[in-house]
């Protein structure tokens, strides 16, 4: 696996993310339609995902809750608003109640993701969009930054074995 | 709701007056709208805290506010940090594949 480029664009509000694979794109595409293989990567380090819904068709949503180092849930849910397998995955992620209950006051973000056959096996695109700046401002104020500062830490020590 | 930054000219008026404090008369001539256009952008960006605005005798002036910017640069780092730590899982998925004990 190979990062091949991030960028952040701090005025248009979007994270670009740019990895390739040794694997067919039939293959990676895999990883985002099989609940079972998805929940393995898609939670930070310290707080694991768990899909409890998983409709992976246009229009389809999704319903999952990761739960963290004390045993705590947060809960969240995807709306799929473009699906075109394997290539093209566009949806909605947001936050939820305990109940699985989208919480329409939190702000959600928007993820584009595109896989391409390159002569090495599979390169993802990730577009991350927050939709306002008060989103991202309610992200950081709800101490998101902070749980992140925490799987970070866990990135780096990761990194440092290479 | 603040449409974010995703209007050219107010992205054009932030970066300006983040490097230098400017009225809202000079801003104005550097584009093809109306001072009443120029103006209107620049509440939109006062209300999202990106700028703000003071009154100098005649003048309206418009500062850029830093500490929101580099918030904002701050968030896209940790998302990125995030998919980094999501494309190492994912490829120890993937090499489950060659891994003939595992299947």
């Amino acid at each position: 696996m190979a990062v091949i480029s991030t960028n952040k664009d701090t005025e248009a509000l979007t994270m670009t993310f740019v990895a390739e694979f040794g694997a067919p794109v039939k293959r990676v595409w895999q990883v985002w339609a099989d609940p079972r293989q998805l929940e393995r990567w898609w939670g930070p380090p310290t707080w694991p995902a768990t899909f409890t819904e998983h409709e992976f068709t246009e229009g389809g949503r999704s319903a999952y809750f990761m739960t963290g180092p004390e045993g705590e849930k947060a809960a969240g849910w995807w709306r799929i608003t473009t699906l075109d397998a394997p290539n093209r995955l566009e949806f909605e992620d947001g936050f939820a109640d305990d109940d699985g209950n989208p919480v329409s006051a939190m702000p959600s973000t928007t993820s584009a993701i595109t896989l391409e056959a390159i002569d090495s096996g599979t390169r993802m695109t990730s577009v991350t969009t927050f939709a306002t700046l008060a989103d991202l401002q309610k992200l950081s104020e709800m101490g998101m930054e902070e749980g992140m500062r925490s799987a970070m830490a866990q990135i780096d020590t990761l990194l440092a074995e290479d | 709701m603040f449409h974010g930054l995703a209007d050219a000219t107010r992205r054009d008026i932030v970066e300006r007056v983040l490097r230098e404090e400017q009225s809202v008369s000079a801003l104005a001539r550097r584009y093809a709208m109306s001072f009443a256009a120029v103006q209107k952008h620049v509440a939109v960006l006062e209300r999202a805290g990106l700028v703000s605005k003071t009154r100098r005798g005649r003048e309206q002036l418009v500062r850029g506010n830093p500490d929101i910017l580099r918030t904002v640069a701050r968030l896209l780092e940790s998302y990125e940090q995030i998919w980094r730590h999501r494309a190492r899982a994912i490829d120890d998925i993937l090499a489950e594949d060659d891994d003939p004990e595992r299947t």
